[in-house]
């Protein structure tokens, strides 16, 4: 309530610059600014000019930016980032599509051998302002390799960042901001939520790119969540309202950096948390939150960290996803489990 | 379907094996069992020579003109370069025997193909290197002692990229082949006439990366000269093994020029490379140039070709030794005298020694560099880190002082 309050009145004093749009659009929206802001950003992947990507992101851009900045490439993602690496070598500042998160892995060892190194292996003095967008999460309705989750394969790897928004204004503004940043940003896109409209103002200073937000004040219990996750968990939170339940959802937007601050914050006033991605929890970035707020919060803790997320199985076929994606029932059960210790 | 799929696959299998198939004629078998590249000789047409082993200038009409107007001055310069380089490898490979480097990786006998490629290059020209590259880093400037820091463990990288626009070494087989093409791409969109080359070996060609660098190139008519230092051996594997046609061919198939070049022939890695640099310059798209040559020492320090190569190659290999074949010609065709050697080997046993001395006097990094250069904008991650790892350190301080160290 207290966000929505702020948004309306954020559009009023700001006036015609704030405007309702989709996640999609956001994005759109910020790729435009930053094409127009910066001769050297460029925007490259298999479809993203004349058909705009498959989800349409970059509609209009090539019409508009013209063949030399929105760069129709082969359909070769090593060769998508490998030469987006070497542009950036050359000053550009290249933003690159893989299409589905399952389309990644042929780049993956350009994204963790080379992209998330050089700054390091220069002793500082090659940066490699690169985005990689990844389109990923499931409930789409997809065949296999387009409803995966691999954030935490990028996380765990020194030199990349890797960022996640859940609204649209997040999508406007982080974008803005990862394209910014001197390192390599792995950008997951929430492909389910890419018709989801909030009000977006491209005049508002944005808050830092790695901090977490409180999206709902809670004092029972807090759900910590990233992109898709982020609306599940405010369904989750409407619904243990009505049985008298305050959670607080945590929005983490950030994967890596991880803002444990605010976690921890979080967990020493609830004295509960539930970690909830759709990534296989085994190894997944909630194992990662569990251990760390055990080791800083351990005697605020009331029960367990507990994480609801994918199993550690092939993700299934479109008729089972949503046995295997968290849903309301399967949050408000590890809800319960939590709050019985 | 049974039927058909069995017929499609009948040739195949056919031209892996016996002779006389349309498959393995294109693959230029010669009847043996296994299928294999045919092997050039030095009087091979397709291979561009322009001195021979003996040191014999050949005439060629379509590349002497890039060597045209070399001086004799300048000769003795690339064989003074091609000296240097090799002593200079030479002290690598002791100091690694002798417990100074954890590993070196010896470009002995390609130093022709190092030093005609990388002489051939312009200053604002951007090189993309393997790790085998000394040759090259020593024509475009970098310290050779530079490139002992990764070697020797103290550093991952060792030069700035963009001083002398030489990139760091990559490890990874092929990757630099991709950064080179968007490097070259970025020059191409800036509107510049500079040029860029990648080099790559005979095993990476195999590599996806490099494919999709062939591609990318050519879609984009980037200028970028792909030159593959065909030694014969990408660790024990033999050239057979990663191809069925001679590599230089393979362009032909993205739709761009393919050159082999004698890569014991200083003067004709120039030529060839100067023309695909000119060519790139010009707007005319990548080149790849085979530069066919061989590896006389072992993979790295840590590879024993003994276990799969056989002497009396290395001893034909001898015998085109790119050095020996610059100096037959500087002593039979130039006014080169015996002082120009004398000095050069006095200038080479110093550059041992200032090698020799320098490894020896590298410091450890700095303990606090593991977390440096993680990120460009910092990460919260690092720190927390970072102030783990020194308030440990400081642990041990703690006990040193009481202790009374």
């Amino acid at each position: 309530m207290t966000t929505q309050t702020a948004a309306q009145t954020a559009g009023q004093d700001a006036g015609p610059a704030v405007k309702n749009m989709a996640i999609a659009k956001a994005i759109n929206e910020s790729l435009r600014t930053a094409l127009e802001a910066d001769p050297k950003v460029l925007v490259m992947g298999e479809d993203v000019g004349k058909l705009g990507g498959v989800f349409r992101v970059t509609d209009g851009l090539q019409k508009d930016f013209g063949e030399d900045r929105v760069i129709d490439t082969p359909l070769a993602e090593s060769g998508i980032v490998g030469t987006a690496i070497g542009l950036a070598l050359r000053g550009y500042r290249p933003v690159v599509e893989i299409q589905f998160d399952g389309f990644v892995f042929p780049a993956y060892d350009q994204i963790v051998t080379q992209l998330a190194k050089m700054h390091a292996r220069s002793l500082g003095k090659v940066k490699l302002p690169v985005v990689v967008r990844i389109p990923y999460g499931g409930g789409i309705g997809a065949v296999e390799h387009h409803s995966e989750s691999p954030e935490a394969l990028f996380a765990h790897v020194a030199g990349l960042k890797v960022v996640s928004p859940s609204n649209a204004s997040d999508a406007y503004w982080m974008m803005q901001q990862a394209i910014q940043s001197d390192d390599p940003v792995i950008f997951f896109e929430p492909k389910r939520r890419y018709w989801d409209k909030a009000e977006v103002n491209p005049e508002a200073i944005p808050g830092p790119l790695h901090k977490a937000r409180v999206v709902r004040e809670g004092t029972d219990l807090t759900l910590a969540a990233y992109g898709p996750m982020v609306k599940l968990c405010q369904e989750v939170a409407d619904a243990a309202a009505e049985e008298g339940r305050a959670l607080e959802v945590l929005d983490l937007r950030s994967v890596s950096p991880l803002d444990f601050d605010s976690i921890q914050t979080s967990v020493e006033k609830t004295r509960r948390l539930i970690v909830v991605h759709e990534a296989p929890v085994f190894f997944g970035s909630g194992a990662e939150i569990a251990a760390r707020i055990t080791e800083r919060c351990f005697y605020h803790l009331e029960a367990p960290v507990l994480r609801v997320g994918g199993y550690h199985a092939p993700y299934p076929p479109a008729r089972l996803e949503e046995e295997y994606l968290p849903g309301l029932d399967r949050v408000l059960d590890a809800v319960d489990r939590s709050l019985a210790y | 379907m049974t039927v058909e799929s069995t017929a499609a696959r009948k040739p195949r299998r056919s031209a892996a094996g016996k002779t006389g198939t349309t498959g393995s004629k294109a693959a230029g078998t010669t009847g043996t069992r296994r299928a294999t590249a045919k092997k050039p000789t030095d009087a091979s047409p397709e291979l561009v020579q322009l001195l021979t082993p003996e040191g014999k200038r050949v005439k060629n009409a379509e590349y002497d003109p890039f060597v045209a107007d070399i001086t004799a001055d300048e000769l003795r310069g690339l064989y003074r370069d091609m000296v240097l380089t090799r002593r200079f490898d030479a002290e690598a490979t002791s100091l690694q025997r002798q417990g100074e480097l954890g590993l070196w990786a010896s470009l002995l006998g390609q130093e022709a193909a190092q030093i005609g490629s990388g002489r051939a290059t312009r200053e604002d020209d951007y090189v993309f290197p393997t790790y085998r590259e000394h040759g090259v880093a020593w024509c475009r400037g970098v310290d050779p002692t530079n490139l002992l820091g990764m070697f020797r463990g103290v550093n991952n990288g060792g030069w700035d990229p963009n001083s002398n626009n030489f990139h760091l070494y990559t490890i990874v087989i092929g990757s630099q082949t991709l950064h080179a093409t968007g490097y070259a791409m970025g020059i191409a969109k800036d509107g510049a006439d500079s040029a860029v080359i990648a080099y790559f070996g005979d095993g990476a060609s195999s590599q996806g990366d490099v494919a999709e660098a062939f591609t990318f190139s050519a879609v984009y008519n980037a200028p970028v000269v792909f030159f593959c230092q065909n030694n014969q051996w990408a660790i024990s594997e033999p050239t057979e093994k990663q191809t069925r046609v001679p590599l230089y061919q393979r362009a032909q198939g993205f739709g761009f020029p393919g050159v082999r070049v004698d890569g014991n022939d200083v003067l004709g890695c120039l030529a060839v490379t100067k023309w695909a640099l000119e060519r790139a310059r010009r707007g005319e798209g990548p080149t790849l140039v085979e530069a066919y040559t061989y590896r006389m020492g072992a993979h790295t320090t840590s590879d024993d070709p003994t276990r799969y190569r056989h002497d009396d190659e290395r001893v034909a290999w001898e015998a085109k030794d790119p050095i020996a074949r610059l100096r037959g010609y500087l002593e039979s065709e130039t006014d080169t005298n015996e002082g120009f050697f004398a000095e050069l080997e006095a200038e080479s046993e110093a550059l041992g020694r200032r090698v020799r001395e320098a490894v020896r006097a590298m410091p450890d990094p700095d303990h606090f560099a593991i977390f440096e250069n993680a990120y460009a904008d910092g990460h919260a991650l690092v720190d927390e880190e970072r102030a783990q790892f020194a308030a440990y350190q400081a642990s041990f301080a703690d006990v040193d002082e009481e202790e009374g160290k």
